[in-house]
């Protein structure tokens, strides 16, 4: 270790991975104590007893029509096809509308009022009006997955259009480029990196949405697993759900940024 | 005057002003003919409307009186046969040299296979031969405005705009790609307006050099060079220019 600690590590150019597996490591063992010293097992499990009963979830049998994927994976299979289905909804109706009102100012007159009206309102708000239009299940899920990321999609979207470098358009109209060209081939590429972000925000939004979705309009799903397992008092198994809803949306932000890397490889030199 | 390549026939340009309702005016009664062919150098003070006629040449925007004229035919529109070459380059992040060079043709339906020997061929003219597949933000200042000259030049435009093209590049390549621009321009003499801050600049590469004043714009003076290529900026006949077009400049700005 360096004597000089005021130097920024940055400059220092030191290895200071390992620090990140020491900080997992002290999590889990903090944890561990406090939950053997609380001492109540079925509300303040251990960390054992979550991995535990993760193997137990993997095994028993799945919910209805996806006995054969065990209660976890079946569980967390109905979640992502729900949120795949409301975040391709939301990609398809966000990018093409945000495209229009960036692009053309009198659209952008037309729907921008709406759609401020509408956008603070916090889409767990519509979870009651969600159920009495969609019932429960896969429908409200999907309703609520795209409300949640359609905003931040269609507003990133907007802002990536509108910021079309002036230059690059006047450089396409003196080459020849007609308003469509200049459309696709400069406003729409111009816009990709502001129109990733939004779709990374987008299924971030998105997959809080589904699990309170299933939470309370759903008897399926990995949000609707966590609740059973409150009812019934099994903590262990609230946690292990806890743990497979963070995975699985980390892998989902981590599966769209390596996209975003592979879309965007012009930015990166 | 028949045979000019270009003719600017009194041309006005004045922009309103979004706050206030006020109006400036950029051009004043401004005219200039252009011969195929020629290079011709715009100098002045900032503000003088050089950009503002290079884009009224461009068709980006429209006299408010007066009329352009390319071959006879009056300017309404950007067109092709118009080659555009900014300052900041403006090259297309997202492709690599081959695509920002082959925009043209492309957007003009060239076939693919023509559109890219075209790319080729220009990029090979501007020295940056196997290149071709380098993204901009892998490019240094000079390198960037070499594609963004090739990229003007595959339309083959009969006249070409350039908007103070070397005037972030440092000393060194700024005179590289002087000289390189010339060497070009021999080759298809194209019709080249330049505009410049830099009287050396303007005396090292055009055949005329056209002072503008300021407020609104207009032309001030009109110096034909009367030096054989290649020039020697330490010519007495070179410095003697210089001093006399910097004077008449300072004089329009003091």
């Amino acid at each position: 270790m360096s004597n000089r600690w005021w130097i920024p590590n940055t400059c220092r150019g030191e290895d200071t991975r390992p620090l990140r597996l020491i900080s997992i490591l002290l999590f889990l063992l903090i944890w561990e104590g406090a939950a053997l010293l609380a001492n109540i097992p079925q509300l303040f499990p251990t960390p054992v007893a979550v991995v535990i009963s993760l193997g137990q979830l993997l095994i028993a049998p799945g919910p209805p029509g996806m006995e054969w994927a065990g209660e976890l994976m079946g569980n967390t299979l109905i979640s992502l096809w729900r949120v795949i289905v409301g975040f391709a909804l939301a990609t398809v109706t966000g990018v093409s509308l945000g495209i229009i009102i960036g692009w053309w100012r009198n659209a952008r007159d037309l729907f921008e009022p709406v759609i401020e009206i509408l956008r603070p309102i916090p889409p767990l708000a519509w979870i009651p009006l969600a159920m009495l239009w969609f019932g429960l299940g896969f429908k409200p899920a999907v309703f609520l997955i795209w409300l949640g990321a359609f905003f931040p999609i269609l507003l990133n979207t907007v802002l990536g259009m509108e910021n079309t470098p002036h230059k690059l358009i006047e450089v396409a109209r003196t080459l020849g480029a007609g308003p469509w060209q200049i459309l696709y081939k400069v406003g729409v590429p111009s816009a990709a990196p502001s129109i990733m972000a939004g779709l990374r925000i987008g299924i971030g939004i998105g997959w809080m949405c589904l699990v309170a979705a299933e939470l309370t309009g759903s008897n399926s799903g990995l949000g609707y697993m966590i609740m059973y397992y409150y009812s019934t008092m099994e903590a262990s198994k609230t946690v292990a759900g806890m743990l497979m809803i963070g995975i699985v949306g980390f892998l989902m932000f981590i599966g769209l940024k390596k996209l975003e890397d592979n879309i965007l490889f012009w930015k990166a030199a | 005057m028949s045979g000019q390549k270009l003719i600017i026939d009194s041309v006005t340009k004045t922009f309103l002003e979004k706050k206030g309702g006020t109006s400036t005016v950029a051009l004043c009664d401004f005219s200039l003919e252009i011969g195929a062919g020629e290079f011709v150098c715009l100098v002045g003070p900032s503000g003088c409307g050089k950009t503002t006629l290079l884009k009224l040449v461009a068709g980006l925007e429209h006299a408010s009186s007066g009329s352009i004229y390319l071959d006879g035919k009056p300017v309404t529109a950007p067109g092709p046969e118009r080659g555009l070459v900014f300052q900041d380059f403006a090259l297309f992040p997202w492709r690599d040299v081959t695509g920002n060079v082959a925009f043209g043709p492309e957007v003009l339906k060239v076939p693919l296979a023509e559109r890219l020997r075209t790319a080729e061929k220009c990029i090979d003219l501007v020295g940056l031969s196997g290149s071709g597949h380098k993204y901009p933000s892998e490019l240094s200042g000079g390198m960037k405005q070499r594609v963004a000259i090739a990229r003007a030049l595959a339309n083959n435009p009969e006249l070409l705009l350039m908007d103070e093209p070397f005037g972030s590049l440092d000393a060194q390549t700024r005179y590289l790609m002087q000289t390189e621009l010339l060497s070009i321009w021999n080759i298809d003499r194209k019709a080249i307006i330049f505009v410049t801050h830099s009287v050396e600049e303007a005396v090292y590469l055009a055949e005329r050099v056209v002072v503008m004043k300021s407020s609104p714009g207009a032309v001030k003076s009109i110096y034909p060079v009367d030096l054989s290529y290649p020039r020697r900026l330490t010519d007495a006949g070179f410095i003697n220019l210089r001093e006399r077009i910097t004077a008449d400049i300072a004089e329009e700005v003091g």
